[in-house]
C-alpha cells in the first residue's frame, strides 16, 4: 500500500509535473554546457543558439507553474504532495535564474569573440565543470528523492566559491599586470560571477530536495522556526 | 528505470523523527498550556471485538483536536469514550484511563451523568428535540435537570456564543424544527454550552451542512476554542486542516500518529498517515 | 420503441389491476356503511341519544343508558388498561431487548389471540363469581385486558420511533436516563401514544362479546360500577335477536351511532398522529 494515489488521475498529474521539472532542469544544464563552450571555444553561433533557446526554458517555467496551480486548487494536495508542490514552485524559479545565467555566460562569449583570445584559461573550465556537476547531482538528488545527495551538493558550494575566489584574485592581477586586457578580464570575471550564481541556485534546489524528502527546513539554520510553530 | 517510478514512492516521510522538528515541538509544548484531557491506555471494544486499542493522547486547554481516519477507524468509538456514551451500547467496554484536570472520570465509582456535564456533545445530524422551542432547546439541558427557573440570560448568552442569537432572536418560542439544518446544529452547539462544559466533543458537526453552514460552525469552533477545549471528528481532512490545532490519525483501532495538524499535513511522520492524507488509501 | 410501447401498456394494466384491488378493498366497507345508514338512519333523532329503551309497542325510546354505559365502562377499562398497556410498551421499547423483554413480549402476543369471548369468561370468574353480581366494573376488566395488548405493542412502536439521536442528545447533556425516558422520550411519542389509546378505546367501544356475561345489560341508568350496566353493543345484540320488527330498526339505529362513536374516535386519532408526523421530522 501506499505505492499510488486512489485517484491515479492526481498520481498522472503529479508524474507529469515531475517529468517536465527534469526535463526543465535537463535544458538548463544543456544551456549551461553550451554557454560554457561558447566562451572556451570562442564559438558566437553556438551563443546565439543559447540566447535563443532560453525561450524554451522561459516556456517551461510557465507550463510547470500553471501546473502547480492547478494541482494546489484542485486536489489540496497534503504532506509529501504538498512539499513536492512546494518544492517545484521554489526549484522552477532557480531554473529559469540558471537558465537566465546561462545567457548571461553567453553574452560573454559573444563579447570575448570579439576580441583577441586572452591567454587559455583552464580555471574557467574547471569552474564550469563543477557547477555542472552539482546541478547534475541536484537534479539527481530530486529525481531520487535523496537527501543525502542534496546535502552533499548543499556541501560542495564551499568548493566552487573557493575556485571562484582563486579566479577573482587571478583575474584582478592579470588587470593590475596588464590594463589593456582589463575589459576581457571584466568578462571572463562576469562569466565566473554567473557560474559561481549558478552554483548558488543548485543550492537551493538541493535544500528544497532536502525539505520534500524530510520535511525539515534546512535552509538558514539560525533565522527561522520550525515546521509546527504558527 | 528511476524516472518510471511513480514520486509517492520515492518521497518517503521520515519515520525517524527529524531532530529539528522535535526539538521544536519540545518547545512548544512547554509553552502549551497544561493539557485538559488526558487518555491513557485507553482500549474499548463490543463485546469480543476490539475497535479502540492502547490510545494515549493529550488535549492542551482551549484548543482542537481533530480526529481523522478511514470510516471504521475507530474514531467515533473513541469520542463517544470521552464522554462515556460508548458504554450505553450492549455489550460496549472500555477500558484505561480518561483524565479530565487530573480527575480519571472511566473509574468505576464516577457517574457517567457526571461526567456529560463536564463534556459536552454536539452530534452528526442536527438533533434539535422536536417537540420544544428554540428557547426551550437552549435551556433543555438546565430543564431536564430539574433545574427550574427562567433560564432567559443563559439562553441569551449561549445562543450569542453559538453565532445564533441575531438569527433567532425574534422567535424564541418558535419550534425548533423551523430553523434551516445549519442553524440547527448551532442550535444544538448552543443546547450544548447551556450546561457549561469544560470539554466540547463534536462528531462530524458539518456533515450534513452545506458549505456555507460549514462555514459558520468552524468560524463558530474559532470563537468557542477561547473558552472550551474541543476534540471534533471529521472525515473531512480539510476541515480538519482548517479547524484544528492538533490532528490525530486512527487507522483499524490504533492511534497511528497525532501531532500539530500543520505538521501532519505536511509532514507526518509515519508512513500511513502519509498514505492517509494524501489519498493512498484503497 | 417497441420495447417502451410494451413497458408503457404493462404499466397500464398493472395501474388498473391495483385500481381495482382498491375498489375490491373499499367495496364491502362502503357497502357494509350504506347498509347500516339506510337502515339506521331513519330511526335517528336527538332524543334517541338520550332516552332510555321503550318497552315493546311503546313508540319511541333510545339508546342514551347503552350510550353512558358504553362510555362509563370505556373509560374504566381506559383507567385500567393505558397505564398498564404504555408502561409495557415502553419498557419493551426501551428495555426489551433481554430476556424479561421477550417474556413480556410473547405474553402480549399471546393475549391478543384469545378470543375476546374467553376474556369476557375471565373477568366472569375473577369479578362477578366472587361478587355474586354482574357489574359495570366486570366489563371494564374484560374490555381492560383486551385493550392492553394491542396498546403495548403499539406503543412500543411509536416509542421505538423516537429517533436515538434524542436520546442520546439528552443523555449527553448529562440528563440521567429515566429522566431521559421520561421527559424526552415519552414527550416525543406522546401524539403518537394518544393515538394508540384512542384506537384501543375504540376497539374495546366495540366489543360485545366480553360483555355478554360481565356487565349484562341494564334498561335503566346507572352510574355505579357494582351493579349490571347497558352497552351500546350488547343493546344492538339484544334487539338484534328479538322478534321485533321495531327493535331491528332500533338495532340499525344504535349499529349507526356505534359507528358514528368508533370512527369520530378512529378520526382524532388520525388527526393525533398526523400531528406527531410533524413533530417527529
Amino acid at each position: 500500500m501506499g505505492m499510488t494515489h486512489t485517484d491515479r488521475v492526481y498520481d498522472k498529474e503529479l508524474q507529469d509535473l515531475r517529468d517536465q521539472l527534469l526535463a526543465m532542469g535537463g535544458r538548463v544544464e544543456a544551456q549551461l554546457a553550451a554557454s560554457v563552450r561558447a566562451v572556451v571555444e570562442r564559438d558566437p553561433a553556438l551563443a546565439e543558439q543559447v540566447k535563443r533557446a532560453d525561450a524554451e526554458v522561459n516556456r517551461l517555467e510557465v507550463q510547470i507553474d500553471d501546473a502547480c496551480r492547478r494541482i494546489l486548487a484542485l486536489r489540496q494536495p497534503a504532506a509529501s504532495d504538498l512539499r513536492f508542490i512546494a518544492t517545484a514552485l521554489k526549484i522552477v524559479v532557480d531554473l529559469e535564474r540558471m537558465g537566465d545565467l546561462a545567457v548571461n555566460i553567453a553574452d560573454r562569449a559573444i563579447d570575448l569573440a570579439q576580441a583577441p583570445q586572452l591567454r587559455p584559461f583552464h580555471d574557467l573550465e574547471a569552474l564550469a565543470d563543477l557547477t555542472q556537476a552539482q546541478l547534475r547531482k541536484a537534479l539527481d538528488a530530486f529525481v531520487r528523492a535523496d537527501a543525502a545527495k542534496a546535502e552533499e551538493v548543499i556541501a560542495g558550494d564551499d568548493l566552487l566559491d573557493a575556485l571562484y575566489l582563486k579566479i577573482f584574485n587571478e583575474l584582478l592581477a592579470w588587470m593590475m599586470e596588464d590594463s589593456r586586457v582589463i575589459r576581457r578580464a571584466t568578462s571572463m570575471m562576469f562569466a565566473a560571477k554567473h557560474l559561481e550564481r549558478f552554483g548558488d541556485h543548485c543550492i537551493n534546489l538541493a535544500e528544497m530536495v532536502v525539505y520534500m524528502v524530510r520535511g525539515t527546513d534546512v535552509r538558514h539554520p539560525h533565522s527561522r522556526g520550525t515546521p509546527g510553530t504558527t | 528505470m528511476e524516472t518510471a517510478r511513480p514520486m509517492s514512492m520515492l518521497v518517503r516521510p521520515p519515520e525517524a523523527a527529524a531532530p529539528a522538528a522535535v526539538a521544536g515541538e519540545a518547545v512548544r509544548s512547554t509553552l502549551a498550556p497544561a493539557p485538559k484531557l488526558v487518555v491513557e491506555h485507553l482500549a474499548a471494544g463490543f463485546g469480543r471485538a476490539t475497535v479502540l486499542r492502547d490510545v494515549d493522547l493529550a488535549v492542551p486547554e482551549r484548543s482542537i483536536l481533530a480526529v481523522i481516519g478511514p470510516s471504521g477507524c475507530g474514531k467515533s468509538t473513541f469520542l463517544r469514550c470521552l464522554n462515556r456514551m460508548h458504554e450505553l451500547v450492549p455489550g460496549a467496554w472500555a477500558r484505561g484511563k480518561l483524565l479530565l484536570d487530573g480527575d480519571d472520570l472511566n473509574a468505576g465509582d464516577v457517574d457517567p451523568v457526571l461526567l456529560r456535564r463536564r463534556v459536552g456533545m454536539v452530534f452528526q445530524r442536527p438533533n434539535p428535540f422536536p417537540t420544544m422551542s428554540i428557547r426551550d432547546n437552549v435551556a433543555a439541558g438546565l430543564r431536564l435537570n430539574g433545574i427550574a427557573g427562567n433560564h432567559g440570560e443563559i439562553v441569551e448568552r449561549c445562543l450569542r456564543q453559538a453565532a445564533l442569537w441575531d438569527e433567532v432572536k425574534d422567535r424564541l418560542g418558535a419550534s425548533a424544527l423551523s430553523l434551516s439544518g445549519g442553524q440547527q446544529q448551532r442550535l444544538c452547539i448552543a443546547r450544548a454550552l447551556a450546561v457549561e462544559p469544560e470539554v466540547l466533543l463534536m462528531d462530524e458537526p458539518a456533515s450534513a451542512l452545506d458549505p456555507i453552514a460549514t462555514a459558520k460552525v468552524e468560524d463558530l469552533l474559532h470563537e468557542l476554542k477561547a473558552r472550551y477545549t474541543i476534540v471534533i471528528v471529521t472525515h473531512n481532512m480539510q476541515q480538519a486542516a482548517r479547524v484544528s490545532d492538533q490532528t490525530a490519525f486512527f487507522y483499524m483501532g490504533d492511534l497511528i500518529e497525532v501531532g500539530p495538524t500543520d505538521r501532519i499535513f505536511t509532514a507526518p511522520r509515519k508512513q500511513r498517515t502519509e498514505d492517509y492524507v494524501t489519498g493512498k488509501f484503497g | 420503441m417497441r420495447s417502451f410501447r410494451l413497458r408503457k401498456a404493462r404499466n397500464l394494466a398493472w395501474t388498473a389491476i391495483c385500481g381495482l384491488a382498491v375498489v375490491a378493498a373499499l367495496l364491502p366497507l362502503l357497502s357494509l356503511l350504506w347498509l347500516v345508514v339506510s337502515k339506521g338512519g331513519a330511526g335517528l333523532s336527538p332524543r334517541f341519544f338520550v332516552d332510555l329503551p321503550a318497552p315493546i309497542g311503546e313508540p319511541g325510546g333510545g339508546v342514551g343508558n347503552a350510550i353512558a354505559g358504553t362510555l362509563l365502562m370505556v373509560g374504566m377499562a381506559s383507567l385500567l388498561a393505558v397505564p398498564v398497556g404504555v408502561g409495557a410498551g415502553v419498557f419493551l421499547a426501551e428495555k426489551g431487548d433481554g430476556k424479561v423483554g421477550s417474556v413480556v413480549r410473547f405474553t402480549t402476543e399471546v393475549l391478543s389471540g384469545v378470543p375476546s369471548i374467553v376474556v369476557g369468561i375471565v373477568a366472569y370468574g375473577l369479578v362477578v363469581v366472587p361478587m355474586k353480581r354482574f357489574s359495570a366494573l366486570a366489563g371494564a376488566l374484560s374490555l381492560a385486558l383486551l385493550m392492553v395488548p394491542p396498546l403495548a405493542r403499539a406503543a412500543e412502536e411509536f416509542v421505538r420511533l423516537v429517533p436515538s439521536t434524542l436520546r442520546e442528545a439528552s443523555l449527553a447533556l448529562g440528563v440521567a436516563q429515566w429522566r431521559t425516558s421520561l421527559r424526552v422520550v415519552l414527550r416525543t411519542a406522546l401524539p403518537g401514544l394518544l393515538t394508540a389509546v384512542l384506537l384501543a378505546v375504540a376497539r374495546a367501544a366495540g366489543e360485545t362479546a366480553p360483555l355478554l356475561f360481565t356487565a349484562l345489560n341494564n334498561q335503566y341508568w346507572n352510574a355505579r360500577p357494582d351493579q349490571p350496566t347497558a352497552s351500546l353493543t350488547v343493546q344492538i345484540f339484544n334487539y338484534a335477536i328479538s322478534p321485533y320488527e321495531d327493535w331491528h330498526r332500533k338495532a340499525w339505529t344504535a349499529a349507526l351511532v356505534l359507528l358514528l362513536l368508533v370512527g369520530a374516535l378512529n378520526l382524532f386519532a388520525r388527526v393525533l398522529a398526523r400531528g406527531r408526523l410533524r413533530g417527529a421530522r
